[in-house]
């Protein structure tokens, strides 16, 4: 551990990480031990990596939201303090071959995420434009760094605080028309992912979504993360967040089915629901 | 390596079968093996135990399937899996090819579903023993679930001894919800069973009152985590001293080596961890060394001369009880 900061609503903590630094590519996860040895709380913390840098060997910097006991241990750590980090987990988001337009929305602190995606795009020459949003103000997350990185840097708040007040997908169409998008990628709650999936479809633009699910151990084993997704062969299946995902094509995750097993899922409960188990 | 230089013979049995060491991983928490050999290699482990298979494809419960309580888990996973046959064409292999011990665990909703399941699995390599899930809902007495009860339990246990090969065990997962466990414990030997494994997750509710709504969606959910391991101790302790013939899987919160050495104390022979992968992928292999020092700082040179060490009157713990006792 190096160093924790405030950044507005939320915790960002700099770990001195070259294992997972060096293998990182965007999109990835790291999941995370909280409470110490001997700890009450037995299941990992997922964290979306906001970015690497090669200092001390390689430098892993997380972007947290305090939601609970566990977080919160997380947000008391202090420089030199160990963590118990697994990682990089995931799939990474899919990179265009060509030097494309590209869209990057993050609602909340899942525009953390963006960042080490936008560095690789750039380096790519596409084109970069951000949309962030949030409540309110202090739950915008990386506005400057968007603005300095980003072609233009479109920002919403529900409260209208900061930016257009409104919710990243009320101006999503409009960012797209004017810079020509040929892709979106977006990371934040589930009900963002679903309103900017819909605008792509409207604008038959591939999106990739980066999911946040809650996890239990981020490696695949655990079976608690999942979510209804379409695959290639047009079956949905009960997909896990951590080892499929987080990252997946927008269209193809039945955001109005999660929560629910789709009844023509493969496996679906059907005729006998009791034969439902635990 | 024990204080005076000699190693531990890690080495136990269910029943006839040798495994190399007693720490296996949990059914339902290690995956398909594939998830965690990217950590460590599940050769090094006495036995790698399967999520239960189901005969048909199965999605599971809806979400939220887990939530975090003190020192535990609480989890409506529902057996999610895609079923036998994609299991032995693509699971089994996979780990049969590495020779790693494994432990098949089968779920069914009626006597006839875990016979045609083990019918399937009678022929296929690969499989060191058969774990019979008896947590599952009987559809034929109004999702009952077997484990609740002896008689239910013995029929699917004796049906499916019938269709293994007599070489391979047939081990009874029995649920620490009923009046009486060694009631249960003894029918299932009755029935055939080779070996006993306890505890599956007992039934637990959690309530958010943020939403006031169960944390789940499935409204309750097995606890598994150190917050059961007491009540996992009681259950093999109870059915050793009943049965001290019959090799017993202690299931139920193991963490440490501490906890795994407290299991065999109690009368296990083998012991299994299982929500400690999901906080430590390397849970296991720690596990395994960290019991293997205590034995040898303990004098122990043998796995086995521990199992049951605990139900000896106070005294007799003597170091080398068999030769003094000549």
């Amino acid at each position: 551990m190096l160093t924790t900061r405030r950044v507005d609503a939320y915790h960002a903590l700099t770990v001195v990480a070259p294992g997972i630094a060096e293998r990182y590519r965007p999109g990835h996860f790291v999941s995370v031990a909280v409470g110490g040895p001997g700890t009450p709380m037995v299941t990992r913390r997922a964290l979306a990596v906001h970015d690497v840098k090669p200092d001390y060997g390689g430098t892993v910097d997380f972007v947290i939201a305090v939601s609970g006991p566990g977080t919160a241990w997380l947000a008391d750590r202090r420089a030199r303090d160990t963590l118990d980090l697994v990682g990089p987990l995931g799939r990474a988001f899919p990179l265009p071959r060509d030097p494309v337009n590209c869209v990057l929305v993050g609602g909340e602190y899942g525009s953390a995420t963006l960042f080490g995606l936008a560095d690789v795009l750039l380096r790519r020459h596409c084109r970069v434009d951000f949309v962030l949003g949030a409540a309110s103000a202090d739950r915008v997350f990386g506005a400057l760094r968007a603005r300095r990185m980003g072609e233009t840097a479109t920002l919403t708040t529900e409260d209208g605080s900061l930016g257009l007040r409104g919710r990243v997908a009320d101006v999503l169409p409009g960012v797209i028309a004017d810079v020509r998008a040929d892709v979106i990628y977006a990371c934040g709650p589930m009900g963002m992912l679903r309103g900017v999936t819909a605008v792509g479809i409207e604008f038959d633009i591939p999106v990739q979504v980066a999911v946040e699910e809650a996890m239990a151990c981020g490696i695949g084993v655990c079976m608690t993360c999942v979510l209804p997704v379409i695959g290639d062969d047009g079956v949905t299946r009960m997909v896990r967040a951590c080892a499929e995902g987080p990252v997946f094509r927008g269209e193809r995750v039945r955001f109005d089915d999660i929560g629910t097993i789709p009844f023509d899922a493969l496996g679906a409960p059907g005729g006998g629901s009791a034969r439902n188990v635990t | 390596m024990s204080p005076d230089g000699r190693s531990v013979d890690m080495s136990t049995y269910i029943t006839h079968v040798e495994l190399a060491n007693p720490v296996i991983t949990a059914a339902g928490c290690a995956g398909t093996g594939r998830e965690l050999a990217p950590f460590f290699d599940l050769g090094r482990l006495g036995a790698h135990t399967t999520r239960s298979i189901t005969m048909a494809p199965r999605a599971g419960r809806p979400t939220p399937r887990m939530t975090e309580t003190p020192s535990g888990l609480l989890n409506a996973v529902g057996l999610p899996g895609p079923g036998i046959e994609v299991f032995l064409d693509r699971e089994l292999p996979w780990l049969a090819q590495r020779s790693i011990r494994t432990i098949v665990s089968i779920g069914g909703g009626s006597v006839a579903e875990y016979t045609a399941l083990a019918r399937r699995l009678a022929g296929a390599p690969g499989v060191t023993a058969v774990e019979v899930n008896l947590a599952c809902p009987n559809i034929e007495d109004r999702g009952r679930v077997f484990a609740r009860d002896g008689a239910a339990s013995a029929e699917v246990v004796a049906s499916v001894r019938t269709v293994i090969p007599d070489d391979v065990p047939v081990v009874a997962k029995l649920s620490p919800d009923v009046t009486d466990i060694v009631t249960v414990a003894a029918a299932c030997a009755q029935g055939g069973a080779d070996a006993l494994s306890m505890i599956n997750n007992p039934l637990g509710m959690s309530i958010d009152t943020d939403t006031m709504r169960p944390a789940l969606a499935a409204v309750s959910g097995g606890l598994s985590g150190p917050a059961v391991r007491p009540l996992a101790v009681r259950c093999v302790w109870q059915v050793y001293n009943a049965l001290p013939l019959v090799p017993i899987i202690g299931v139920g919160g193991v963490t440490t080596g501490r906890d795994a050495l407290e299991m065999i104390l109690a009368g296990a022979c083998a012991v299994a961890v299982g929500t400690a992968l999901f906080h430590d992928p390397l849970a296991a292999v720690r596990i395994l060394k960290e019991l293997e020092e205590l034995l040898a700082a303990r004098g122990i040179h043998r796995l086995a001369d521990a199992v049951g060490r605990a139900h000896r009157p106070p005294g007799s713990g003597s170091r080398h009880l068999e030769e003094s006792s000549l």
